[in-house]
């Protein structure tokens, strides 16, 4: 009973802080990005326009809601509800800290903690694409049609490679439980052995949550807006958060499987993570203040020729150096 | 016409579907302004393209014939809205050629620089946007920023920005402010850091060139073949610029490159245009230099109106005044063909007078209008992304090709 409990508790707790780091990072980024232009970004409502997520979100939730006649309505009412738990329940197993002893009991950071954690967020993002695709195809709308079918090509030419880049943590680390993987890091961090993984799932980490410069699916120069161009009010906003939240399940995946998740000297170690999440969040908006969108073609030609040699290569790598070591 | 509709309803032999046909505006974000392109998709590959224009037809040319001479000046501002200064150099130019008279040196020295400026400013938001194309979002903040500083620059002497109607037939509205020529030299000195880092930010980024590079090339002989002129042309490899071969308003006193290119792709486009805002800055940087004193505009009154303080002394003033501005400027009858070297190629006035203050018929010739033609070669079995490449890479503006 105080298990289940404890994971509702939770529950809620990692969600409400997910959706509220949401909003802040759209602030975040609107601000930082201002900065990157030499423009002030949101600056009226409260001090330096903190505030401005606020009006935004209460501003989507009035608008009113357009579904297109031609729209295959239950696919299209569905589609971001799809793409937004998928960001959430794969954030479930990242731990943000180390277990608590309370209660009399050692209660783990994160909701649920498989040991295949990393499985489990992999099977899990990929559902998020069908959010996309579904939401595409239900529009009735050639642009959305176009933009899911990018994202459809787009994620299956990345996911490969990221999924190796990361094979090569799960075999030095000897686990695929999240928690051991930190715990083996704690002399090493493996961006040192595993640079190569590193850059790799670095570059696969924004292909996979459609950022500059791989937001092809919603190329608004190309597309108008991708997948969700018949979007509104807070259905859009649902695939905005996906969008936002997933971007923080990378990078939290990054900062434990790369950066030794929560270790750290001096600070409390939920402040490390937050810390090291911040950095990559910061990378992804550097990242869309400076480059241009690659073409389509070129980025599956990146993908599968490039990308994935490489992570083979760097699996098998880390295959043999495992090997020899024992 | 028809052969079109067949393309577009066509059935693939092979796979045995119809392409996909979707329309690229008039609302897009990348058709600048009001273009419609309809496109015939296979997949994301073109198979046709029809660009379809006239959603901002304003009518300019059939306008004029009811304004005087001078008045017709403000409306040509507005066709190519992003450069208005060389749309009111053609056409005063012409006007000059039927009266017969010549403006002073200073006065056409002032011309080239603010023609030149504008050339800097036309191109500026050219970068800006088509870097936008690409998805880049910064260069367009950063080229927006110094392009305030040509508008400043247009404001301080004409009294407006956006379409300032500063050359009148004879001169200028007025000649330069005081402060002028060092708010001028700032903007000389501090521009040339600003190339450097636009080259920075797009021309060492490997996805930028990759996007460019050999993307809707088009040879010397397709492209005289369609009529292009400006950038477009010289990065095909075409040294046509009528500053050279037909210089006008003492463009022969300015030591300036003609900018070429032979690869005709977008990155070709890309280079003129850049290589032709540091030619510019070389000629402002002269004209400002070596600018003549002395009058800025025709003398006597026939022409130019009389200095307002004149008014109130000479009978005679005031006479020709009121005359000027109620009946217009009497232009010979006749006809003339002028044309300037705009940002975007050659842009021309077909000038008919028939002796009354009033244009008679002002026929336009809008290098936007001509280059969006070749659209369907560039874009033919090319993929969508492609397609705003090479719409961006064209430049146009669609007050010019609508008219």
């Amino acid at each position: 009973m105080l298990t289940v409990i404890l994971i509702l508790v939770k529950g809620i707790i990692t969600a409400t802080l997910l959706l509220a780091a949401f909003g802040v990072m759209t602030w975040v980024e609107r601000k930082v990005l201002a900065r990157f232009q030499f423009r002030p970004g949101p600056n009226r409502l409260g001090p330096a326009g903190v505030m401005q997520f606020v009006a935004d979100g209460l501003k989507l939730v009035f608008k009113e809601e357009i579904i297109p006649t031609a729209a295959d309505r239950l696919v299209y009412l569905m589609a971001p509800f799809i793409s937004l738990t998928a960001a959430i329940i794969a954030f479930a197993v990242i731990p943000w800290g180390p277990p608590i002893h309370i209660f009399g009991q050692t209660v783990s950071m994160e909701i649920g903690g498989p040991n295949i954690g990393i499985l489990f967020i992999f099977a899990i993002t990929s559902l998020g694409v069908y959010g996309l695709i579904l939401g595409g195809w239900a529009s009735s709308n050639k642009y959305s049609l176009l933009g899911g079918l990018r994202s459809t090509a787009q994620i299956i030419s990345y996911e490969l490679a990221m999924g190796l880049a990361v094979t090569g943590v799960l075999l030095a680390a000897g686990s695929a439980d999240l928690n051991t993987i930190i715990a083996r890091q704690y002399h090493l961090w493996f961006i040192v052995p595993q640079i190569l993984g590193f850059i790799i799932y670095v570059i696969t980490m924004v292909a996979e949550t459609n950022r500059t410069p791989f937001d092809l699916p919603e190329a608004e120069n190309e597309l108008v807006a991708g997948y969700h161009t018949e979007y509104t009010g807070l259905k859009w906003a649902m695939y905005m958060m996906a969008e936002y939240i997933n971007m923080i399940t990378v990078s939290g995946l990054a900062t434990t499987l790369f950066l030794g998740g929560w270790h750290g000297p001096w600070l409390p170690p939920e402040i490390w993570f937050l810390i090291k999440v911040a950095a990559f969040m910061y990378f992804f908006i550097w990242l869309r203040a400076t480059l241009p969108r690659l073409r389509y073609d070129r980025l599956m030609a990146f993908g599968w020729k490039v990308l994935l040699p490489v992570a083979l290569l760097n699996t098998l790598a880390t295959a043999v150096w495992v090997a020899v070591a024992r | 016409m028809a052969e079109l509709e067949t393309t577009f309803g066509q059935v693939d032999p092979k796979t045995g579907l119809k392409p996909m046909v979707i329309n690229l505006g008039p609302q897009h974000p990348s058709t600048h302004g009001v273009l419609r392109v309809r496109l015939a998709l296979d997949g994301e590959q073109v198979r046709a393209c029809e660009p379809i224009i006239g959603y901002l037809h304003t009518g300019i040319e059939k306008n004029c014939e009811d304004l005087t001479w001078n008045q017709a000046i403000t409306l040509t501002d507005r066709m190519d809205y992003l450069s208005p200064i060389t749309n009111n150099f053609g056409y005063v130019l012409g006007v000059e050629k039927l009266l017969g008279v010549e403006v002073p040196k200073r006065c056409q020295y002032i011309r080239v620089m603010f023609a030149e400026l504008s050339r800097i400013a036309s191109h500026l938001v050219w970068l800006g946007t088509s870097a936008m194309d690409m998805g880049a979002m910064s260069p367009f903040f950063y080229t927006m920023q110094q392009r305030e500083h040509i508008l400043d620059l247009i404001e301080m002497s004409a009294g407006a920005r956006m379409n300032p109607s500063y050359f009148r037939v004879g001169g200028l509205l007025n000649d330069l402010p005081p402060g002028f020529s060092e708010k001028l030299r700032a903007f000389l000195d501090g521009f040339p850091r600003w190339l450097q880092e636009y080259y920075a930010l797009l021309d060492r980024n490997p996805i930028w060139i990759e996007r460019l590079k050999g993307t809707s090339p088009m040879t010397a002989e397709q492209a005289l073949e369609y009529g292009w002129t400006g950038p477009l042309l010289r990065a095909s490899g075409v040294p046509r610029d009528l500053r050279k071969t037909n210089p006008y308003s003492s463009y022969e006193d300015f030591d300036f490159d003609v900018v070429t290119e032979t690869a005709g792709d977008v990155y070709a486009r890309y280079h003129v245009r850049m290589r032709e805002m540091q030619e510019s800055l070389k000629i402002i940087r002269q004209a400002i230099d070596n600018l003549p004193e002395g009058e800025w505009h025709v003398p006597g009154w026939k022409v130019y109106p009389p200095d307002k303080a004149e008014i109130g002394r000479n009978m005679e003033a005031l006479i020709y005044h009121f005359k000027l501005f109620t009946e217009g400027i009497r232009v010979p009858a006749g006809e003339v063909y002028s044309a300037v070297e705009g940002p975007k190629g050659e842009i021309g006035y077909f000038l008919v007078s028939d002796g009354s203050g009033k244009p008679y018929r002002v026929r336009v010739r809008g290098p936007s209008f001509y280059n969006l033609q070749a659209l369907p070669v560039l874009v033919q079995d090319k993929i969508l992304a492609d397609v705003v490449a090479a719409i961006g890479s064209i430049d146009i503006v669609l007050g010019e090709v609508d008219r």
